[in-house]
This record gives structure tokens, C-alpha cells and sequence, in this order.
């Protein structure tokens, strides 16, 4: 199969012995990519080649990168802030950490190149805290580049400097939000701003800034070394019957976790599809046992069913099956034997923990999940819960203009897809648990000792 | 000319104007509702109460195309061809959907609590709400922290941050933050930082609900018993337009009140808990005569009589016109003494100051100078006297025993003169004092007269900006204490009661400088052109820092 016989780009040095060192990487052809940027093109060049790519970031969203490049301010006297998200922070994700781990210096050319680009002057590299070999890791590229030139002032004799930092987070997820980041940087508490004005124009220090996550600024350092060509031969071409689709072009790094019998991070072509990734790379199911449902890319993404696992995994795939996108492009694999009502229950908890508290509807509405949820695992769930939980997930986040911030679409979207596609489930668990009062419409004391709490709430019937 | 449609009212902006949807709804009569949003504070867009759609018309053809998402309007800047729709059942939904989010842990103990009655909260659960509660969740105890000079009643705050964004950006503290996450969140202060500032007061206005509260107000007065008075602060020389909270001639609370030409929306402590000397037992509530038998109170007409035959049979009568007086009073005081003698010498009293003005980060200044109307009484003196004597001038030439008939006007809410001083004046044949509080000076007077506090007065005020602004009394003065406005009408032989527009009016016709006051004196006050160059006016406050970003 061609698949099975992908060459995989940027993981390419990962299992390589001293990965990780600035020899290994110069071995294989390290930093020629960066010379030759310095030698020959201009930064308008980059972003034109990057623009042309239709490139789209790595982190999430999938917005074209080449384009938000194109957003900052032109005759800016600077500086200009490029940041790497490096916070990732998204459940079941972990394919930064990976080539952070091991081929550091890949993605400190993919920082430089981006920052000579962006005519950034500093980079900062927003680490997430758990990581401590990648802080290692990326600290020591980031030294061993200076010595070489690479970093610091008048870069191999080009005239233009660019200093990188590394920022420890503190683990929290809403620092992965770019503003959030922004404000984390600035070393205030991370709640993110309000746009606009986009970081383009006003982000750190209230200067034009740029964030990037790790794996979109590997792509870079990829297409400037191989070209456009490779970069569009790779993946999905734009959707025909939509003029603004950018398309799916590139390698992606999956990550597949869960009840699979070789979780681990691999390199694909975007495009291919959700089983041939459970079944080629990560082994099919543990155990053999039956598949019962898939977390596309990384838990705000939702959940597909079984059925739904020939979607192929590309910008606009997973969108078709009701998903949030792609994500992080990071699976969770969830076999027969685990309970949905104990799936959604951990997704709202590491939500609602996670929430800034910003944003009244994310707060409340995340919190309000949880509430609901534990009362249901505790035997007094009502079926109008349900209800209450999906009119939660469609009402709150960025996508309804409830909140700031895309935290609370990814609060909602698990509630939205476990519930609406395993209805039946939640029904019964609800019925089997608390059979005298899942028809109960009023609220329900939650606490022993309060009333109508239990099987006396049946009197309360509607 | 922009033009914006809000609930299919159109809306023309001027050229260059920077609105946001809650100011521009606001200009057509239509209250978007909000929490997390102040004018004064940088824009966060969180509380969500003030969700609108937002479209855009075609200016060819006319149609209007909506955006499918909600959009905050305290952070959409209207531009031209926008229109904004505020009521339909999508917004409505949303704002009852805040409402409910809101209420899920709040304690409701509106009872107890010191906001009922002015809280947004509650204003917006009957304008917005649901009438029946979904969740299952309750409410948490009511738990009340100190944390410094407000008292904070944890869980009943909604995480507008309107606080923490006041203490970074107008008063530029920043003692108040938010610590945990999501809805464990709370407002708090670092150990051993509390709450302390000048302006920290400004803090309970700003709270949309009873989260955080005045100590000084704290239980002793229920908000609908209240009545609300337009006044003008009078502890410094930045004149703050307030509102007194009275009732029953007791003043409770004293409040900003949004005037963009002197304080825009704050106040500092000093003139918000400076109000207690209105009601301090001590004050002089009756007319004393000193005799050879010694000190006995007399009745107003014994003074009215008694004043007028002493200061016209006087050589060299001389009259102090006090710092604390509003302009109506002094120029009907210098009126009065110019008209018993026609040489009377008239000096202004002191002027209490501390070392320097004081300006915060926002631009709020608290002036050195502790008196409300130096420029209003200097300019109503020179008037008659054709220059300005000050205090020290006006003691050293008492001293030579120049005077053998003087009026001294004071109210000054703190001790203003010592025995040394008062011991100076020799000569003096009749000496009327005429204090809130009695005094090493007002012991040695002929007649003692009690004065009325600034509450309890009408007139008008010049800032330290040459700003005029006018205040009606508030309550009624003590029995047996006539306020000096109508003693001075009284005494000027004019009919019926006192009235201060009248008297403002005359001077704004006689005094060059009061001239932009003719007429009757705008709710935030007029601006005065200053007399000569002789002091430079201190710059006019900036736009507020809606700008600014956090």
C-alpha cells in the first residue's frame, strides 16, 4: 500500500540516535534550509511561498498561516513579537512534545525562518510546564544554535537578529488561547482579550505579534527546504463546490491514544482516514475488542461513532460528521467496555476546571455540566438533564458569540456529539439508575436530606 | 455623516466619532443591559450581558445581512451602515441565558444585602430573566472577607472585574486580583496588601452587585429609603460633583457623580466619607452674645438687629470671607458690609493645603488645597475691594489694632485657627464669628453665630479649573442654625426667602469673570475664563481610558 510506504518528513529524525543534537541534525542536513532563506530570499518571499503553500496551522483552528502572516502591519517600526505555542495542553494530544523531544533543532529552524519572515525580532517559545525534557531540550538547541550563529545578533552574516526565549507555562489550558498566552507572557493572569483588535495588530506588549504552534512552524522550515511542490503533493486539494477552502495540503502528525494496541504519535499525509490510522498505525483495537467511539483531534473536537471513522482526517473531514475540526489531529480511541456517561463526565470536569472564568456563559455553563453530570453518575439523573446539557453545549462559545475565547466550544462540543450520538445510552443509564425519578422536571436537590432528593422526586412527575 | 440603525432607529454620528454599541444605543434612548463594562475602565467584553446582533446594510441596494453570531456591544465600535438589533428573542435568550448563569451560585440574600434595591443584578433578573430556576446547584453561604477598606462578600460577586480593572487603571494600586479559576474564582488582595488607597471607595460604585461594601455605609440604611441630591463636594479644590444620599436630614452616602468636566466618575474617600462633621454633636446651634455678664445665646432678631447699628457706627469695620463660602454668600456678604461702610476692608480667610496635588494614573487629582471656592470668594472680594487681602495680611493689620468691627466667616470642617492666633485681632469693639464649631476665636466673639454645613447650603462653587458648578441644599440645617445665605439676604433688607440663582445672577451681571453663568447654570457647571495669567489653570482632564487595554 502507498500509504504504509509514506516517508514520513517531520518525524524523519526521531528514532535516530543523538536526535536531538545540533550534529545529528546538521548531519541530516540541518540549517541549509535557513542559509540558503538568508542568502536568497527576502521576507516577503517567505510569506508569499508559505501563502502559496496554503500552509494551515497546526494548533487547532487550521487558519491559513501565510495569512495571518499577511495581517501584520507593513512599514511597523516594531518590534514585532512572533510566539510559538508550545502549550499543549489539548487531552490526548502530545505530538509537539514529541518533535520538541527529539528534533529540537528542526523546529528552531522552523522558528527562525518563521521569525525572519515575520521580521520578528523576538520569539518566544510558550512552554508548557509538564514538559521538562522538551524545556532541556529546546534550551540547549537554542544555546548550541547561538554558538553557532544560528541565533542571536547579525545571523550568519545576514544583518538581522532574532533572540528566542522559552516561557514556562504554569499548567493551564487556556494559556494555549493565543491571547491567553499573550497575557501569560506578560506575566498577568491568562484570560484572553477580547478581540478585536487580533494580535496581528496588538498582541504582546501591545505590539504586532505573531503565534504559531511548534508543529505549523516545522511545516515551514519543511516547504522552504523542499519547495511548494512537495508540500501540495502531500493531502487534500480545496473542496471544489467551496471557493474558500484552503484545502488540506501537508503532512500531519497523529497522535493515538486510548484502548489501541500501539498508541504513539505518527506522521500521515492529511486526508487519510480515521480507521486507516486505528488500524495501520495504531494496531486496531486493543484486545480486538469493538470500537465503539473516536475523539478526532483532541477532546474539544467532540466525538465520532464507529460508523463514522472513514471520515477522512483532513482540515474539513472530521466538520461533516458534526465534529468542532481537525484539531489537533490527535485521536482518542474509546472501545465498547467505556461508559459515554463517564467519557463526558471527565471531559466537562477538565473543562469546567480549565475554564478562565472569564466569560460568564463558559464559567457557569462548564460548571453547571459537571454539576449535572455528577448527580447523574450519583443516581439521580432526570432526562430533562439532557436537555439542559445540549441547550449548555449549543449556547456557549466563540462559535454562538457567547464567549472570548474557543475554550468553551471545546467544553461544548463533547456534550453536543456524546449526547446527540449516544442518546440511547445516556437514556438508559439515566433510567437504570435513578428509576423513580428520571421523569422529574423540577430541580432536584442534589444534597442527602433535602426534600425531594431520590426516589421520593417521583411524586414530581409531569 | 455615519449613520447606524439600532432597532430601526437611525442614529447620525459627527465625523470621527468613537462609539460603542451600549453608548450609541444609549444616544437613541435604548439601554443595552451590561456589567463588565464602564466607560471609565478599559473594555474586557465578559460579563456577556450585552450581546446585540450586529449587521451590515448594503449602502447601494439596502439590504441588511445579520452575522449569524452574537457580538459584545461594549467592544463593537459602530461604524457607518451598521445596525445593531437589541431585542430580538436570539439576544433576549442570551441575556436570560447570563442571568441563569449568573444566579446559579450566587446566594441570593438580597435581604441582608446592602446592594438590594440598586442592584444590576436583580434590575436585570426582572428585565431579562427566567421566572423559574433550572439548576439544581445551591447557592453557597454568603462568606464576607475584609480586605482592607471594603468589606467583600465573596460569593456575591459575578467576576465583572470591574474592581481589579479600577485599582490597575485609575488608581494605580493594584491591590485587587482574581485568584482561582473558573467558577472558583474570587476577588482577593496579596497577604499583607490590603485594599488601601485614596480612591479605593470608588470600588462599591463601580460593583454592579453586593459583593463589595462600604464599611462606612455597611447596614445603616436600606437604598430605597434614600433620597438622591446633585451636589458638589467641597473638601478640595477639585469641586468632584456628588450626590448626597439623605434621608430624614441625615446624610448616609456620599456618591460620584459623573460630571466629564471635573472627576468624570470617581471620587476620592476624603470627600466620600468626609461628610461626618455635618452631623457632629458639637456644632454651634445657636446665636451667642458675649456681655460684661458674660456668654448667653440670643435669638436670631438680636443679631439682626444688634449687627447692623455696630457695624455702621464702626470706624474701620473689616469683614473675612471665607474659603467655604459659595459665591451667592460671599457676594452677598461683601454686599452687606460694603453697604453698612462704605470703607469696609475685606480679606479672604485662610486657605487650608497640604503640600501638593495628588494625580492618579486615571487623572483623577485630589488638590492640595482644601477649600472649594478660593477663586470664586477671591474674585467676589476684589470685586468689592478692588484687590484680595489674605489671612495673614488681614491678622497682622488686626493685630495693629486697624479693626474695631469684624465679621469672620469660617466653616471649615477641621480646627482652622489656634489661640495664638485667635489672640491676635486687639481693638476689636464688636467681633462676629460666624463657625460650625466652636473655636479659640469664636470664644472671644461678640456674637457667636452658627454657621450651616455644605449640605445644608445653596450656591454655586469655582473649581481650581475656574469651573462653576451649582448645588441646592440637601437637608435642613440644625434647629436654631440659620444658613448664611438667608441670615445675609435677611439682613440686606430683601424680600422673601433666599434664593441663590437670583444672586447669581446679579453678580454674573456685576463680575466680569461670573459672566458665563448668567442663566440658569448647566447640571455639570459652566467654565469661568480666569481673571489674568497670574495662574496657570491645570490642564483639563484627558478622555477617559476607554482605550486602554488591560
Amino acid at each position: 500500500m502507498a500509504k504504509q510506504s509514506y516517508q514520513p518528513v517531520l518525524l524523519a529524525n526521531v528514532g535516530k540516535p543523538e536526535s536531538h543534537t545540533l550534529r545529528a541534525y546538521e548531519a541530516g542536513g540541518g540549517y541549509r534550509g535557513l542559509r540558503q532563506v538568508l542568502r536568497e530570499k527576502s521576507p516577503q518571499d517567505v510569506v508569499a511561498l508559505v501563502k502559496a503553500s496554503l500552509l494551515r496551522g497546526r494548533g487547532g483552528a487550521g487558519f491559513p498561516t501565510g495569512l495571518k502572516w499577511s495581517f501584520l502591519p507593513e512599514d511597523h517600526p516594531g518590534p514585532i513579537y512572533l510566539c510559538v505555542n508550545a502549550d499543549e495542553s489539548e487531552p490526548g494530544t502530545f505530538v509537539n512534545r514529541v518533535q520538541m523531544e527529539h528534533d529540537p533543532h528542526q523546529v528552531l529552524e522552523g522558528i527562525i525562518i518563521s521569525a525572519y519572515a515575520t521580521r520578528a525580532s523576538t520569539a518566544y517559545i510558550y512552554l508548557r510546564y509538564e514538559y521538562p525534557l522538551c524545556l532541556r531540550r529546546m534550551q540547549t538547541a537554542i544555546d548550541e544554535a547561538r554558538e553557532k550563529g544560528y541565533l542571536g545578533k547579525n545571523i550568519l552574516g545576514s544583518g538581522w537578529s532574532l533572540e528566542v526565549y522559552i516561557h514556562r507555562g504554569a499548567g493551564a489550558y487556556v494559556c494555549g488561547e493565543e491571547t491567553g498566552l499573550i497575557e501569560s507572557i506578560e506575566g498577568k493572569r491568562a484570560w484572553p482579550r477580547i478581540k478585536p483588535p487580533f494580535p496581528a495588530v496588538e498582541g504582546l506588549f501591545r505590539k504586532p505579534t505573531v503565534v504559531n504552534n511548534v508543529e505549523t512552524l516545522a511545516c515551514v522550515k519543511h516547504i522552504v527546504d523542499r519547495g511548494l511542490e512537495w508540500f501540495k503533493s502531500i493531502g487534500v486539494p480545496p473542496a471544489p463546490d467551496n471557493p474558500r477552502d484552503p484545502g488540506s495540503y501537508g503532512p500531519k502528525l497523529f497522535g493515538i491514544s486510548g484502548h489501541v494496541n500501539r498508541p504513539g504519535c505518527y506522521e500521515r499525509p492529511l486526508g487519510i482516514s480515521a480507521r486507516e490510522l486505528i488500524e495501520q498505525c495504531g494496531g486496531g483495537v486493543r484486545q480486538g475488542r469493538k470500537l465503539k467511539a473516536v475523539v478526532p483531534g483532541g477532546l474539544s473536537t467532540g466525538v465520532m461513532t464507529a460508523d463514522e471513522i472513514d471520515t477522512p482526517m483532513d482540515f474539513s473531514g472530521p466538520l461533516k460528521v458534526g465534529c468542532l475540526g481537525l484539531g489537533t489531529g490527535c485521536l482518542i480511541v474509546l472501545d465498547e467496555t467505556y461508559s459515554m456517561v463517564d467519557f463526558l463526565y471527565n471531559s466537562c470536569r477538565f473543562f469546567a476546571h480549565e475554564s478562565c472564568g472569564q466569560c460568564t456563559p463558559c464559567r457557569e455553563g462548564t460548571h453547571w455540566s459537571v454539576a449535572m453530570l455528577e448527580r447523574i453518575r450519583a443516581g439521580r439523573g432526570r432526562l430533562k438533564d439532557l436537555e439542559l446539557l445540549l441547550e449548555i453545549g449549543d449556547t456557549i462559545g466563540i462559535i454562538p458569540g457567547t464567549t472570548i475565547c474557543g475554550l468553551a466550544d471545546g467544553a461544548a462540543w463533547p456534550i453536543k456529539t456524546a449526547i446527540r450520538k449516544f442518546r440511547g445510552e445516556f437514556e438508559d443509564y439515566i433510567k437504570r439508575t435513578n428509576p423513580g425519578g428520571y421523569q422529574t422536571v423540577h430541580p432536584v436537590a442534589w444534597f442527602e436530606g433535602n426534600g425531594s432528593a431520590g426516589a421520593g422526586s417521583a411524586a414530581v412527575k409531569h | 455623516m455615519p449613520t447606524v440603525i439600532i432597532d430601526g432607529r437611525e442614529l447620525r454620528l459627527s465625523e470621527g466619532e468613537r462609539l460603542n454599541g451600549i453608548e450609541a444605543a444609549r444616544r437613541v434612548g435604548i439601554e443595552i443591559p451590561h456589567y463588565c463594562w464602564h466607560p471609565g475602565l478599559s473594555v474586557v467584553g465578559s460579563c456577556r450581558m450585552c450581546l446585540v446582533e450586529v449587521g451590515a446594510r448594503d449602502p447601494k441596494t439596502g439590504k441588511v445581512t445579520m452575522q449569524p453570531k452574537l457580538a459584545p456591544a461594549c467592544n463593537t465600535i459602530v461604524a457607518d451602515g451598521m445596525v445593531l438589533v437589541t431585542e430580538s428573542e436570539k439576544v433576549a435568550l442570551a441575556r436570560a441565558r447570563v442571568e441563569e448563569g449568573l444566579l446559579l451560585r450566587h446566594p441570593i440574600d438580597c435581604p441582608i444585602c446592602d446592594k438590594a434595591g440598586e442592584c444590576r443584578l436583580q434590575d436585570y433578573h426582572f428585565q431579562h430573566g427566567q421566572d423559574q430556576r433550572r439548576a439544581d446547584i445551591r447557592p453557597f453561604t454568603s462568606r464576607r472577607r475584609d480586605i482592607g477598606d471594603i468589606t467583600l462578600f465573596v460569593d456575591r460577586c459575578i467576576m465583572c472585574s470591574r474592581c481589579v480593572r479600577f485599582v490597575n487603571e485609575i488608581s494605580g494600586t493594584g491591590e485587587l486580583m482574581v485568584v482561582n479559576r473558573g467558577a472558583h474564582e474570587e476577588i482577593d488582595v496579596a497577604p499583607g496588601y490590603p485594599l488601601h488607597n485614596k480612591l479605593s471607595g470608588n470600588v462599591v460604585d463601580l460593583c454592579p452587585v453586593g459583593a463589595l461594601a462600604d464599611k462606612d455605609f455597611l447596614y445603616r440604611q436600606r437604598v430605597w429609603f434614600l433620597r438622591n441630591h446633585k451636589s458638589v463636594c467641597t473638601r478640595c479644590a477639585t469641586g468632584c460633583s456628588i450626590w448626597i444620599d439623605e434621608n430624614q436630614d441625615r446624610i448616609y452616602r456620599v456618591r460620584p457623580r459623573e460630571n466629564p468636566h471635573v472627576n468624570r466618575w470617581w471620587i476620592c474617600n476624603e470627600g466620600r466619607y468626609g461628610h461626618s462633621y455635618v452631623h457632629d454633636p458639637r456644632r454651634l446651634t445657636s446665636p451667642v452674645r458675649r456681655t460684661a455678664a458674660g456668654r448667653a445665646p440670643v435669638d436670631w432678631s438680636e443679631v439682626i438687629d444688634e449687627a447692623p447699628k455696630r457695624f455702621q457706627a464702626a470706624r474701620r469695620p473689616a469683614g473675612v470671607i471665607s474659603p467655604f463660602l459659595t459665591v451667592e454668600e460671599a457676594f452677598l456678604l461683601c454686599r452687606l458690609l460694603h453697604k453698612w461702610h462704605g470703607q469696609v476692608v475685606l480679606a479672604v480667610g485662610p486657605v487650608p493645603s497640604t503640600d501638593a496635588d495628588e494625580t492618579f494614573p486615571g487623572g483623577f487629582v485630589i488638590s492640595a488645597e482644601k477649600c472649594p471656592n478660593r477663586r470664586g470668594v477671591e474674585a467676589v472680594v476684589s470685586h468689592f475691594a478692588g484687590g484680595v487681602i489674605g489671612w495673614e495680611e488681614f491678622l497682622a493689620r488686626a493685630a495693629r489694632s486697624e479693626f474695631d468691627a469684624v465679621w469672620i466667616t469660617a466653616g471649615y470642617p477641621l480646627p482652622w485657627i489656634d489661640a495664638e492666633q485667635a489672640s491676635k485681632p486687639a481693638g476689636v469693639e464688636t467681633l462676629v464669628v460666624q463657625d460650625l464649631f466652636p473655636s479659640p476665636l469664636s470664644d472671644r466673639a461678640d456674637f457667636e453665630l452658627p454657621g450651616a454645613a455644605w449640605a445644608e447650603r445653596e450656591g454655586s462653587y469655582v473649581n481650581r479649573n475656574h469651573w462653576l458648578q451649582t448645588a441646592r441644599w440637601t437637608i435642613r440645617p440644625p434647629a436654631g442654625v440659620r444658613t448664611e445665605g438667608s441670615l445675609f439676604w435677611e439682613l440686606l433688607g430683601r424680600e422673601g426667602l433666599y434664593r441663590a440663582q437670583a444672586v447669581l445672577e446679579e453678580a454674573a451681571v456685576e463680575i466680569a469673570y461670573f459672566s458665563p453663568a448668567r442663566g440658569p447654570v448647566p447640571e455639570e457647571g459652566v467654565q469661568l475664563t480666569p481673571p489674568t495669567a497670574d495662574e496657570p489653570s491645570a490642564a483639563p482632564l484627558s478622555r477617559g481610558p476607554t482605550a486602554i487595554r488591560r
